[in-house]
């Protein structure tokens, strides 16, 4: 088991006023009042360009509740006791493993951390071993990450237990643009018609793709800004068929910041790897950090009120300028918070059992 | 004396321009007669009754894979020659890439040996450019021309480094042979997975551009019109490579190209929709992987238009048989190819059905295009290859052009069961396969007379 507690001190962090809410006390179910049924037909997470806009208020809705039982002094309930969830992680995360371990756990799921060793982990067939033992051992979910594009759907071809993508090469992180629409609308009351810009390495990032099926598919406009190098072929309407549509909605392009962000609702600062410089992406990050970097003076472009996010982990002084990630607009850490009560909310709907107010009495 | 006659069926031999019923009458492993009622004339043979079939020369592949040896848990000679008699191949020009690579004489002999045990269609093979592959230092040329290979390649890797291309190609000019080139830019292609496109950027897999196959096409087309050589494009994929191929043509050029059957007919989206429907479980669809990678729709719409006009030569399957193991894995750990020699005639028949070729205009690319593109038919032995003309090789095929199947991998002479086309229904089907007069497969549907 690794570290369990990072994921809930990062969630005790968070805005204190609004998470403790009078303590209802240990034991009691989540969502026990009346709630209205949650569209939810998906067996696993893969990505979000198949999940209905239905299905992602299903998980935004429930999350509002799971965040109520997080705010409780004991947060823990026994909803999903006797669920068994594995972390499958084939590359290194601390906060996305320990997000998903102490949804498990607050929820009374029982959950198995798997640290494969990479070297034993060169050839596929590891992958449909490793999934199938799982299912052998009677796992309800399996989370993984994998550095492989589309692993996830390997390992659900060969699974008896839900997949969760936690994270697949630059393909997606469903949970992590849950995550985004889950904080936007909480702070903005609502997703549709706000203009999100996302500003970075779109080329590589999985967050960006998630993000940009989500947001889209709930109605807002998404602005991506990056240099040429780091923007992938296919985005812009000339570039594709139109059938290409449903796969790649139509996103605005940009490479000039302060065009970019002019009338911005919400700000996404993507995370930039060290590796795009090497790889002969960029002339250097200083040159990246002159010409993209959030910086307080750029944030100003944007509305009034505007967000700033961060998928984490943050190169403050790169993408991001570090008196403006911890300022008032950036919204960053409560991001972490929300995290654990949407994969409380996903982990629940994958779960099967039935509507939440069906599993309420327990209490 | 053995004499086969294949009855009544309509021969289509594009390069003596006939197409009408006729017999055709082999002898002793070369055609002997071709008209009507000539089969009637022969008093003891083993007979094929084609009515209502289309008969053609054997089909010649310049361009495939049989493994043999190192790979052996992929395919065989025994296995993958199998395959071609299925798919109407009597003739297969076989690649280098296996282990140990022929690079060499007693490499060369080996396979050579192998062909001549258990091999069911023609085998020619071809030599490396370089040694081991590796791109560095020439292959013997001329002891691999004495030894009988008929093109050199290092397919699978392109001769990256243009000094040694171009003493490859120049050297070539002595032997006569082409050099084959997999043409695409490892520098520019790096560790892509499948085309550059927005297929790619919504599964976030790396992409492989066009341009990585254009500027090598077009260094290496350079390279061979200053040495006289004979440059021959493995595998032509996209719309800029055509268009340099055209241009260099038409400067008269030796330049020939293939295509793929899969580069004609399917698109990058079949990495994400697979045949068998577009179920999501099933995207990254590894059977759909393949280098060059399959491209878009102008890509294959140039790519048929000048096979068409004969700017393509020759149609070859690049026939990549792999194992299960080799596919049912992560997507950017699985190997690139697809098992093509059974499918081909049916998936280009949909080139036929839809107007885009005419029927004598796909046999001829399967037939005498690939033949004269690298002079087999000037080889000893091997005259006439790609034709039924009198005293020509006796090779030909039956062919059902509206017979309508279902791709079923399991069912595969092929060891590779690898391809995208499972469970797709073709209309096109080899009926029978003869080469050098003798049977080498038949339909169970097929009677003889």
């Amino acid at each position: 088991m690794t570290v369990p507690l990072t994921g809930r001190a990062a969630a005790a962090a968070g805005d204190d006023r609004e998470l403790r809410a009078p303590d209802p006390g240990p034991g009691e179910e989540v969502g026990a009042g009346a709630a209205p049924a949650l569209p939810w037909s998906q067996r696993h997470l893969l990505d979000l360009d198949i999940v209905s806009p239905a299905e992602i208020d299903s998980v935004l809705t429930l999350a509002e509740r799971m965040l109520e039982v997080l705010e409780r002094r004991i947060a823990r309930v026994p909803t999903l006791r006797g669920f068994t969830v594995f972390t499958l992680f084939y590359e290194p995360s601390t906060r996305t493993r320990a997000s998903f371990e102490l949804a498990g756990k607050v929820l009374g799921a029982d959950v198995v951390n798997v640290s494969p060793q990479s070297a034993s982990v060169q050839k596929g067939e590891s992958l449909v071993d490793t999934v199938r033992t799982l299912s052998a051992m009677e796992a309800n979910a399996i989370v993984m990450r994998h550095a492989s594009a589309g692993a996830p759907y390997l390992a659900a071809r060969h699974s008896a237990a839900s997949i969760v993508n936690a994270g697949d090469g630059a393909h997606a992180h469903p949970t992590q643009a849950l995550l985004d629409l889950f904080t936007i609308r909480r702070q903005l009351g609502g997703i549709a018609g706000r203009r999100v810009v996302m500003i970075g390495d779109i080329a590589h990032s999985r967050v960006a793709r998630s993000d940009i099926w989500g947001l889209t598919a709930m109605g807002a406009e998404v602005v991506i800004c990056g240099p040429p190098t780091l923007l992938p072929r296919g985005l812009r309407a000339g570039e594709r068929p139109e059938h290409a549509r449903e796969a790649l909605p139509p996103v605005r392009v940009e490479t000039d910041i302060r065009r970019a962000l002019e009338g911005a609702d919400v700000v996404m600062a993507l995370r930039l790897q060290a590796e795009r410089q090497q790889g002969g992406l960029l002339p250097s990050l200083r040159e990246y950090a002159r010409l993209y970097q959030v910086t307080a003076e750029r944030f100003a472009l944007a509305r009034p009120g505007a967000l700033l996010m961060h998928p984490g982990p943050k190169n403050e002084g790169i993408e991001i300028a570090s008196d403006i990630a911890t300022g008032d607009h950036s919204i960053i850490e409560r991001q972490v918070t929300n995290g654990v009560a949407v994969r409380m909310a996903l982990l629940y709907l994958l779960s099967g059992r039935g509507a939440p107010e069906a599993a309420g009495g327990a209490s | 004396m053995t004499t086969l006659a294949i009855h009544n069926g309509r021969v289509v031999d594009p390069a003596l321009g006939r197409d009408g019923i006729a017999d055709v009458v082999i002898v002793d492993g070369r055609v002997a007669r071709v008209g009507p009622g000539e089969g009637e004339m022969v008093v003891e043979a083993e007979r094929i009754d084609a009515t209502g079939l289309v008969v053609a020369p054997g089909f010649v592949d310049l361009h495939c894979h049989l493994r043999q040896p190192g790979f052996e848990y992929k395919e065989t000679v025994a296995s993958g020659t199998r395959a071609a008699a299925r798919g109407g191949f009597t003739t297969l020009c076989a690649m280098p890439n296996t282990e140990p690579p022929l690079d060499s004489r007693a490499a060369v002999e080996s396979v050579l040996k192998e062909v001549d045990s258990s091999a069911l269609v023609r085998v020619l093979p071809i030599g490396c450019i370089t040694r081991g592959r590796a791109g560095r230092e020439l292959a013997p040329a001329g002891e691999l021309a004495e030894s009988g290979v008929v093109a050199l390649s290092d397919d699978g890797d392109a001769v990256s480094d243009p000094h040694v291309m171009r003493q490859a190609l120049s050297y070539s000019t002595a032997f006569g042979f082409p050099i084959a080139q997999h043409c695409e830019d490892p520098e520019l292609v790096r560790d892509g997975q499948m085309h550059e496109g927005w297929v790619a950027t919504w599964l976030g897999l790396r992409g492989r551009p066009a341009s990585a196959e254009e500027t090598l096409v077009a260094r290496d087309i350079a390279l061979a019109e200053q040495s006289g050589a004979h440059l021959h494009i493995a595998h032509i994929s996209t719309a800029g490579a055509v268009a340099l191929v055209r241009a260099a043509r038409a400067r008269g050029a030796r330049i020939t190209a293939e295509v793929t059957p899969h580069h004609l007919t399917l698109t990058h989206e079949a990495v994400a929709f697979p045949a068998d429907g577009d179920y999501r479980e099933l995207r990254y669809d590894t059977h759909a992987k393949v280098n060059p990678p399959l491209r878009e729709e102008a890509d294959v719409a140039a790519c048929v238009e000048a096979l068409r006009e004969g700017v393509i030569d020759a149609v070859a399957t690049d026939h990549a048989p792999h194992a299960g193991s080799d596919k049912e894995i992560e997507f950017d750990l699985a190997a690139p190819g697809i098992s093509g020699l059974e499918t081909a005639f049916g998936l280009l028949m949909s080139l036929v059905h839809e107007g885009a070729l005419t029927l004598p205009e796909l046999i001829e690319r399967l037939t005498a295009g690939p033949a004269r593109a690298w002079r087999l038919d000037e080889r000893e032995g091997l005259e006439g290859l790609g034709t039924l003309a009198p005293g020509a090789v006796g090779d030909a095929v039956v062919l059902d052009p509206e017979a309508s199947w279902v791709v079923d991998p399991a069912a595969f002479a092929s060891l590779g069961r690898n391809t995208p086309l499972a469970g797709r229904t073709l209309r096109g089907r080899v009926v029978a396969t003869v080469v050098s007069g003798h049977l080498a497969h038949r339909l169970a549907t097929v009677g003889a007379l």
